[in-house]
Parts: C-alpha cells; sequence; structure tokens
C-alpha cells in the first residue's frame, strides 16, 4: 500500500532507493546514540540519587542545628551574625560534551582563599551550636553543586534520550517500510510495463506477419 | 562568573547566607514566582528552592528544565522533606526510558 503518491519511473526509483540507504544509516546510528546516551543517563541518574540522598539527609541535620542556634540567641543577633557574610561563592560555568548533549560543568570559587573562612561573627555573642550549624552547611555545599550540576545534566539528557528515540521509531516504524513499499511498488510496476511492451510487440509482429504472408488463409484452404 | 542563590523561607536559608550565597527569602508563591523568574534572567547558574515553594512552582521548573542554564533545584527546608526532589529526578527517569526503574524499590 503505498499511500503517498510516487511517479513510477527510473529516476524515481533511484531516488527512493539512495534516500533508503541514508535512512537505514540513520536509523543505525540514532539507535547507537540512543543506547549509548542511555547508558551513560543511568550513571547519571544513580549518581544523582546518591547525591540526592545525602544532601537531603545533611540538609536536614543543619537544619537541626539552625533551630537550635536559633532557640538560644535573639533574632538580632542572628540577623547581624549572618547577613554579613565574609565568604562569597562564584560558579565559572564550562560546558560538556556528551553525545553532542551539551551539559554544564560548574567550579565553584571562593572569595577568600581560604574555603573554611565562614564564620562571618566574633565568637563572643553567638552560641556554639550556630558554628555547628554554619559548619555542617559548609560541609554539604560542595555536595550540592554537584547535585546541581549533576541534576541539570540528568534533565538535559533525558530531553535529548526522548526526541532521539522519537527519531528512531519514526525511522523503524514510518519512514523505512513506507520507502520499501514505494521501491517494490514502482519495481513492480516497471516490471509490468516491460512485460506489456514485450506482449504488444509480439503481437505486432504477429500481425505484420499474418499481412506479409497470409498464413491464415493458407490453413483453411488445404 | 555566575553566582548561586537560594530561594525560600526565611528559616531554611539563612545560614546559605553565611557561605556567601545569594540568599532571597520569601515566603509567599507569587513573590516566590516573581524572583524565580528574575533570577532565572540574571546572573546565576544554580539556584536552590525550598521544596515546599518548588511544589507550588511546578510550571516555572518545566519551563527552565531543558535550558542548559540555570539549574534550579529543590531542597528540603525547616519544615521537612516532601519528596519534591526526588520526583523531579523520578520525572527525568520516566522522560528518558518511559518507566521509572531506579526508584521503584521503595
Amino acid at each position: 500500500m503505498a499511500n503517498t503518491h510516487v511517479n513510477p519511473t527510473r529516476m524515481e526509483l533511484t531516488r527512493l532507493k539512495k534516500k533508503l540507504i541514508t535512512a537505514m544509516r540513520g536509523h543505525k546510528l540514532l539507535k547507537d546514540k540512543r543506547d549509548e546516551l542511555m547508558r551513560q543517563f543511568l550513571d547519571l541518574v544513580r549518581e544523582n540519587k546518591t547525591l540526592r540522598e545525602k544532601v537531603e539527609r545533611g540538609i536536614e541535620a543543619a537544619n537541626k542545628n539552625f533551630v537550635l542556634a536559633r532557640a538560644s540567641m535573639q533574632d538580632e543577633t542572628l540577623n547581624a551574625a549572618l547577613l554579613s557574610p565574609k565568604q562569597e561563592v562564584s560558579l565559572e560555568s564550562g560546558i560538556r560534551n556528551v553525545m553532542s548533549v551539551e551539559i554544564p560543568v560548574f567550579e565553584c570559587k571562593t572569595r577568600t582563599s581560604d574555603p573554611n573562612d565562614i564564620y562571618s561573627y566574633g565568637f563572643a555573642f553567638t552560641s556554639s551550636d550556630l558554628d555547628d550549624a554554619v559548619y555542617s552547611l559548609s560541609e554539604i555545599l560542595p555536595d550540592m553543586l554537584r547535585l546541581a550540576e549533576c541534576e541539570k545534566s540528568c534533565q538535559l539528557m533525558a530531553a535529548e534520550i526522548e526526541k532521539t528515540r522519537r527519531r528512531v521509531n519514526a525511522l523503524e516504524h514510518v519512514m523505512i517500510p513506507e520507502m520499501q513499499e514505494s521501491i517494490k511498488y514502482i519495481t513492480m510496476k516497471l516490471d509490468e510495463n516491460e512485460r506489456s511492451t514485450q506482449i504488444r510487440l509480439m503481437k505486432v509482429k504477429d500481425m505484420m506477419l499474418q499481412q506479409a504472408h497470409h498464413y491464415r488463409e493458407k490453413a483453411i484452404e488445404q | 562568573m555566575y553566582r548561586v542563590a537560594v530561594i525560600g523561607d526565611r528559616d531554611s536559608i539563612y545560614g546559605f547566607a553565611a557561605l556567601g550565597l545569594d540568599v532571597f527569602p520569601v515566603s509567599e508563591l507569587i513573590e516566590a514566582g516573581k524572583t524565580l523568574r528574575q533570577l532565572a534572567e540574571g546572573n546565576y547558574a544554580v539556584i536552590f528552592i525550598t521544596e515546599s515553594l518548588a511544589q507550588g512552582l511546578e510550571r516555572e521548573l518545566d519551563h527552565y528544565r531543558n535550558l542548559p542554564l540555570p539549574a534550579i533545584i529543590p531542597i528540603p527546608g525547616v519544615s521537612g522533606n516532601t519528596g519534591m526532589g526526588v520526583k523531579m529526578v523520578k520525572k527525568s527517569v520516566e522522560q528518558a526510558v518511559g518507566s521509572d526503574i531506579i526508584f521503584n524499590e521503595n
């Protein structure tokens, strides 16, 4: 069933055959791409899962410390202690290419050279719980940034995998069978034309011989 | 040079200020959405947002999902873990594989 209309000509046949070869090749390549992307994605997503569990546990623990700190300190002191930070975090964002998906790579930079330089307050008016809380958060920060990188990569790769899978399926189940069908249709049509020409020629030859030699009349006479 | 932002209710996030991240305390959803949009347009590569707010902003999060930057990451706040972060990862797996094969054991 060739539902799209194709011209049954030799030129069209050659064109379709070339197209089919390209489609097959593209299909194979895309399939390989999908498989490799999937493999990398699964690795990444497993890492993502462990990181997320770790970060969630860490933040929970830090929050507990903060609740303790808040209980033993006045709100104003706490604000004064925390809201003028000494440290500053900035990110350098690079790009890594995984199977033509561009995923971000973050590199963390702190303003002061010592990453442990996080206590933006004097120790006189603050409770030790606050030190613990800030420390536990700073412990978890590198993991949080890694989690951000990992999770974003997962999202981008998931989108790419979905796209590739659709392309593979479209080629495999629609484009390639359709082209094979068209090629078959054209070949059969051409063969049919050939046979009909052959028959016509034979018939014409017959008629011409008949005209020249009058075989049939001679046969009747005998 | 990019920066890191944290959005959430004040109690959940003020600790991050000490680490040098930029904190944006918000309590209402509408305000949070506005802040999120502003930050995403601005110079922020990573935006952490508390899960309770992320839950109400799913549409915005989906919008930024397929852009290379910023990465918007839900984190648990003081009110506890709502499972929103894990849900986002699950969604990626489902999108890629077709069904969830990583988290279905729990």
